[in-house]
């Protein structure tokens, strides 16, 4: 039976069908008839954001930290247009979020009304798929739709545009049961593609697996699979930012992150490597370094739900074409029942070569005097921290590489970093939307000063909904990253890359009731960061540390992999010659 | 979350499709697009070809199947293999596109184009316009003292030779509609 409801209410109904338990939000006045139906049940949260794009963000940490598609609900016009960052985001980090966008009423679509913006024109190159609801029958039916690809397949952000008039209006609810797609995407990889990596496996001699956030996406069950096949195979893994946690950082076989700021070992690996595994990644530029250099010598699989993502910036030999969990079963499966044959011998001396490597200790660093180094801020949050199943969600700069670098992932979902789209401000927002997820985990926002003003007015929403999420902010007083690039490449200019009046970042938290913190003296950071995690709310750590300091390992822009710059001795002023330097 | 009714015929790749085609030279190839009649997915085509930067040469569409809801899109494009393959790739990942086909790969094909040709002149350049014109099996569509309009049918080579000759002869306007194109044979 078909029941009849106002579009405000079918649209309440779906995410409760959808089992959605909360949803990130700001009113305005093309949404008023579904935040009229919010406040009138109690099955769904509404966390009141202080900006729209703090609402995606949010959706996009509570759906990376919970598995679960994360959902935002904005006004038209401006609502929607400042949603678009969060939207890119998603794309670019395939994280599964559904944004629902009011709209002028139908009858004034197309007037240049108040508040009206062509939101699903703006937003198509932004989302997976959009939809404009014309009418109040479609609407439970495109919002079930909505969940189903927004999750399946490559995960991606989806907006529905909903106009007032149809949130009034009166139709029928459709049952998810009841809406048939065509969206189906393959998830079952080709078996004799399978049994050809299988093969190969059995004769690499230098083997390296390199892993990506689809292993992430794809579930648990893939980060289960993929440490049972490292243990079986004993071969070397490394991930990138995105995967970071699939496999856990005191395993056997991890040797680190890769990519423009990974481990010297990893990049090396990925250099001289025989047979390249990639399991859900994308070959993307911070990884691959100067393309015609890419990891010259070695077979390359590939395993990718998106077939866009195979062949399109470094040639396979193995393309496999899946979901990464149903891959892995049946790789597994066929590589057993060869009977789990490796080149053991040679793997053992591509080891010992890997051990020669790590002997470079490419992270270390001297603590020295009395300025707090970033590099051992987060050593001694790793230390302090890592007894606890905790969340780490980052910034973008300087201090998203140092907490890639020196923290440790022990399991999926536990690190949430804008990737793809490097967007500053994403961290604080997306702290909220995990803590919303996790209400009784350790929640720590590893941050850089600058990004973190970028989404500050979320102290807002932290202190009203009680979430105790920890702002960790490297405090340089500096653009570290930007910096860093114009002393590599710019002269030492620094054509404004510092922060000049900075907020006392105390009584900014005081202002909103929230505990401040500020260290400066390495001797006393244990006790403080002790402080931070034992403080029952929200805090906002202000750690001054070393202005100059530079991210390293670095592969600078347009060299290979093997050309790596390392710490303090390296040659930055000649680093980047001018093919490098239109790059970014 | 509730699982949805999955329809048959849900889009699928082969991973052998995925085979690197090693070439740095440009091919023109012809895709025939299936696609939903939504409103927007021709935005969604041509947004994929702009934002990526690849190239159009020709685009037609119309709607197709009224009651099966379906639109076909027939693009010509031009790039290295590569490039050709990842625009089918990510063709076949947009929502509202059911199938992608290679009509230049996949077995031999008919590629027709439409087109009107304004020829405004008297005296010997108008009797030479009707005798082209009859060579090439163009038809009149309307006529004036002064004037003629052509419709020909044909391969885009032909059109653009009958334009070359047109163009001393008072040729003043042309509407060309694109290339349609279908597999040769039985199967679809």
């Amino acid at each position: 039976m078909t029941k009849a409801m106002t579009g405000a209410k079918m649209v309440v109904q779906a995410l409760i069908d959808q089992g959605v338990d909360v949803v990130f939000g700001y009113p305005g006045g093309a949404v008023l008839p579904i935040y009229d139906e919010i406040f009138q049940q109690n099955h769904i949260q509404h966390v009141l954001v202080r900006h729209e794009q703090g609402a995606v963000h949010a959706a996009e940490g509570y759906a990376r930290a919970t598995g679960k598609p994360g959902v935002a609900l904005v006004t038209s016009g401006p609502g929607a247009t400042n949603a678009v960052t969060g939207l890119t985001d998603a794309l670019m980090d395939s994280i599964p979020i559904i944004v629902l966008t009011g709209q002028v009423p139908t009858f004034m679509i197309g007037s240049d009304a108040f508040q009206e913006a062509d939101t699903v024109g703006i937003t198509r190159p932004c989302t997976k798929h959009n939809w404009l609801v014309k009418e109040t029958d479609k609407l439970a039916s495109v919002m079930h739709e909505a969940f189903h690809i927004a999750t399946s397949g490559r995960p991606g952000p989806v907006v529905i545009d909903i106009p007032k008039d149809v949130q009034f209006a009166t139709g029928k609810y459709t049952e998810a049961r009841q809406v048939e797609t065509h969206y189906a995407p393959q998830v079952k990889g080709d078996m004799e593609m399978i049994t050809e990596l299988a093969k190969a496996m059995e004769t690499a001699k230098r083997p390296v697996f390199y892993t990506g956030g689809g292993v992430i996406n794809s579930g648990p069950a893939a980060s289960q699979l993929l440490r049972e096949l490292v243990a079986a195979t004993s071969f070397p893994i490394t991930s990138t930012l995105m995967g970071l946690g699939s496999y856990p950082a005191s395993g056997d076989s991890w040797i680190g992150m890769l990519g423009m700021h990974g481990l010297y070992e990893a990049n090396m690996a990925m250099h001289d490597c025989d047979l390249m595994i990639n399991i859900g990644a994308r070959f993307d530029d911070r990884i691959t370094g100067r393309l015609d250099a890419f990891s010259p010598g070695s077979t390359k699989a590939h395993i990718d739900i998106d077939a866009s993502s195979i062949n399109k910036v470094i040639k396979v030999d193995i393309p496999i074409l899946g979901d990464c969990a149903h891959v892995l079963e049946d790789l597994l499966n066929v590589w057993k029942s060869r009977g789990r044959k490796t080149d053991r011998e040679n793997v053992t001396k591509w080891w010992h070569q890997i051990n020669e490597w790590k002997k470079i200790d490419c992270l270390s660093f001297k603590q020295e005097g009395k300025i707090i180094k970033p590099q051992y801020a987060l050593s001694r949050l790793e230390e302090l921290t890592k007894k606890y199943d905790r969340y780490i969600c980052t910034e973008v700069g300087q201090h998203q590489m140092w907490a890639a670098q020196y923290l440790g992932f022990e399991d999926p979902n536990r690190w949430m970093t804008s990737g793809g789209l490097g967007t500053m401000g994403y961290g604080f927002p997306a702290s909220i939307g995990v803590q919303t997820g996790h209400p009784d985990a350790l929640v720590i926002n590893v941050a850089g000063e600058a990004s973190w003003l970028m989404n500050m007015q979320e102290l807002g929403t932290a202190m009203q909904y009680r979430l105790p999420v920890k702002q960790f902010i490297l405090n340089n007083e500096r653009l570290g990253m930007v910096r860093q690039w114009q002393e590599l490449l710019h002269g030492e200019r620094y054509s404004s890359s510092w922060s000049e009046s900075l907020p006392d970042f105390v009584k900014l938290a005081e202002a909103f009731g929230a505990k401040g913190i500020q260290c400066h003296d390495p001797d006393s950071l244990d006790d403080a960061i002790m402080e931070m995690i034992t403080h029952d709310g929200p805090v906002l750590f202000d750690c001054l540390v070393e202005k100059h300091e530079n991210c390293f390992p670095m592969i600078p822009s347009g060299k290979p992999h093997n050309e790596m710059l390392l710490g303090e001795n390296a040659d930055v002023a000649n680093a980047i010659k001018s093919d490098g330097a239109v790059m970014v | 979350m509730s699982p949805l009714k999955i329809k048959k015929g849900a889009t699928s790749h082969s991973a052998y499709e995925l085979r690197p085609t090693f070439s740095d030279k440009e091919e023109q190839h012809t895709l025939a697009v299936l696609v939903e009649n939504e409103p927007g997915v021709l935005a969604r085509v041509i947004g994929l070809f702009s934002g990526r930067g690849y190239n159009i040469d020709s685009l037609t569409v119309a709607e197709v199947d009224h009651l099966g809801h379906r639109s076909r899109i027939t693009i010509v494009t031009t790039g290295t293999p590569q490039i050709i393959n990842q625009i089918k790739a990510q063709l076949g990942r947009i929502v509202d596109v059911h199938k992608v086909n290679d009509l230049t790969v996949e077995g031999p094909s008919v590629e027709r184009e439409l087109a009107l040709f304004k020829v405004v002149g008297t005296g010997d350049h108008r009797i030479e316009a009707i005798r082209l014109a009859d060579i090439f099996r163009a038809n009149v569509v309307d006529s004036t003292l002064s004037s003629f309009v052509f419709e020909i049918t044909g391969t885009s080579e032909k059109i653009d030779a009958f334009a070359e000759l047109m163009q001393p002869l008072g040729l003043e306007e042309i509407a060309r509609t694109g290339v349609a194109a279908l597999s040769r044979g039985s199967e679809n």
